[in-house]
């Protein structure tokens, strides 16, 4: 940690540890405060940073800034706990030392404790009690330190929407006495569920905003890995789908560094630097597909891993398109989702051939998606030149960033 | 948007297709249904396997069959969204088991359940 932490951007450093630790904190205080005062759990961990930035701004970085925060929150806890006592202890003075006695005022920050706390957390903010975007937007706040601006742009809402809904989700939990701990094993598959579609959406909101800092994008990549690690960890939620989650996202992280041009540009493809895809990581997603393979349910990881796989395989043959057109074939009947279309009929055209690829293609109908009309245009490429530009253009008039438009305009340029 | 069901009738079921036929078949429904699919208009289907069927006649008789007495055999279905009976109709028509002649694709409505069909 301490050399990671070295080479960093100084300014990027709390961001880097808000990210990172916010969660510990709260999850290991929230458990040992219990649900209810969930908020004095969050207004500690921001008060340790908040006392962070000022101390060491002016003092400086010290040397393990974690071991600090950590110490920092739970002197804070501590106080806190002892004003409840003193409190408690006025309005029932004759139970007063007792109560003082039993009462453990320590604060367990053990990486122990911590994952314990962090995995049970998961389950409790992905509860079935509240809807799936309160779930999102939590665990965003909760378990990744977003700020609430930016979990608002997430969503594409305002401030005051997310506040709210954010209130509303806990009010729900601290009604229905949610107890910070893992479901029973009976409960487990269908809360899993929950879990691993919110860690899906979080490792999609770094791998492909557009908005955000590279930085930025790979640390909310990196922390969705790190929290279906802790499911596969816990022999309980080691579920195979898990493992095919957890491929997934290792073989999208592998082209991390390829996909984004100097200038923030998306590089497709086709033109990445195959030298900057990461081994290890491609080598570890074949190691979670693996222990994916077992059971008898196929769920949209295990394609989406797979179709993840055959990406890694850079050689352009016809085995490959076969493959993913396959599994693009069963995904779709799993769940639509345009990308997927875009994708199978991309996969088709090289599987099959353009000519036949163009009529699916134009039946799928997406008229206001920029990426239909790009790949629509890269059909048309070499047959229909007129209708390729026409295309094109339709997908330059959507596309809103200047990247993208870019790329478009380079395309109609070749021609 | 109304459900319609595509029912697979084969005119001779008992006949043999190769493995590679097999093969090829699969291959072409499975891009047929991805097709569908990739238009967010695929709700389900089903293949039928021929063998080891029984059909249960009046009186509770117990035959095998449904071969031998009748030439046309349901293969499989699925159920699709669509506008119209048309747009259906434009789904089945790329069936791929229409390649054998005397095949059928039966296009149905399926009745909401709302009483108005």
């Amino acid at each position: 940690m301490g050399a990671k932490l070295s080479c960093m951007e100084q300014q990027e450093l709390i961001p880097h540890l808000f990210r990172t630790e916010y969660r510990k904190v709260v999850s290991v205080l929230c458990k040992r405060f219990g649900f209810a005062e969930i908020e004095v759990a969050e207004d500690i961990a921001s008060e340790t940073f908040i006392t962070a930035a000022q101390t060491w701004g002016i003092k400086g970085i010290p040397p393990n800034p974690i071991a600090w925060l950590y110490n920092v929150a739970k002197n804070k806890a501590k106080n806190y706990l002892h004003r409840e006592l003193l409190f408690d202890g006025k309005v029932a003075a004759e139970i007063r030392n007792n109560l003082a006695e039993d009462y453990e005022l320590e604060i367990d920050l053990s990486p122990q404790n911590i994952n314990d706390s962090q995995l049970q957390m998961m389950f409790v903010i992905c509860h079935p009690s509240i809807a799936p975007e309160a779930q999102v937007g939590l665990s965003l706040r909760i378990l990744c330190g977003f700020g609430i601006d930016e979990i608002a742009e997430a969503f594409l809402s305002n401030k005051e929407t997310i506040n709210k809904r954010l209130f509303r989700a806990k009010e729900k939990l601290r009604e229905g006495n949610i107890k910070i701990e893992l479901p029973t094993l009976a409960e487990i598959d269908e809360r899993l569920d929950v879990v691993l579609t919110t860690i899906y959406l979080l490792f999609n909101e770094g791998y492909y905003s557009v908005n955000k800092s590279q930085t930025i994008r790979k640390d909310l990549c990196l922390e969705a890995m790190r929290l279906c690690y802790m499911l596969i960890e816990n022999k309980n939620t080691n579920k195979p789908h898990v493992n095919a989650l957890m491929a997934l996202m290792c073989f999208h992280t592998s082209r991390f560094e390829a996909r984004i041009g100097i200038n923030g540009e998306h590089i497709l493809y086709e033109e990445q630097d195959i030298s900057l895809w990461n081994a290890d990581l491609i080598s570890k997603g074949g190691y979670f597909l693996n222990c994916a393979a077992i059971g008898d349910r196929l769920t949209k990881y295990h394609l989406e891993a797979t179709i993840a796989f055959w990406s890694t395989q850079q050689a352009d043959t016809n085995e490959k398109w076969e493959n993913v057109l396959q599994l693009y074939n069963r995904l779709l009947q799993i769940e639509y989702s345009p990308v997927a279309a875009l994708n199978r009929t991309f996969a088709f055209s090289k599987a099959i051939g353009k000519d036949e690829a163009i009529i699916v293609a134009e039946k799928l109908n997406l008229i206001d998606n920029q990426f239909y009309f790009t790949l629509l245009g890269e059909l048309y490429t070499g047959i229909n030149k007129v209708k390729a530009k026409l295309n094109f253009e339709k997908a330059l008039f959507i596309a809103k960033n200047q990247p993208d438009k870019q790329s478009i305009q380079k395309k109609i340029d070749h021609l | 948007m109304d459900e319609f069901i595509l029912i697979f009738r084969h005119q001779d079921g008992s006949k043999i297709a190769s493995p590679e036929q097999m093969q090829t078949w699969m291959k072409q429904t499975m891009d047929w249904i991805g097709g569908i699919a990739s238009q967010n208009k695929y709700i389900g289907g089903n293949g039928l396997p021929l063998d080891n069927a029984r059909v249960v006649r009046h009186n509770k008789i117990v035959t095998n069959g449904p071969f031998g007495e009748i030439k046309e055999t349901l293969g499989g279905y699925i159920i699709v969204k669509a506008e119209s009976i048309d747009e259906a109709v434009e789904f089945a028509k790329d069936c791929p088991i229409l390649q054998g002649e005397g095949n059928t694709v039966e296009v149905r409505k399926i009745a909401k359940g709302d009483g108005t069909h």
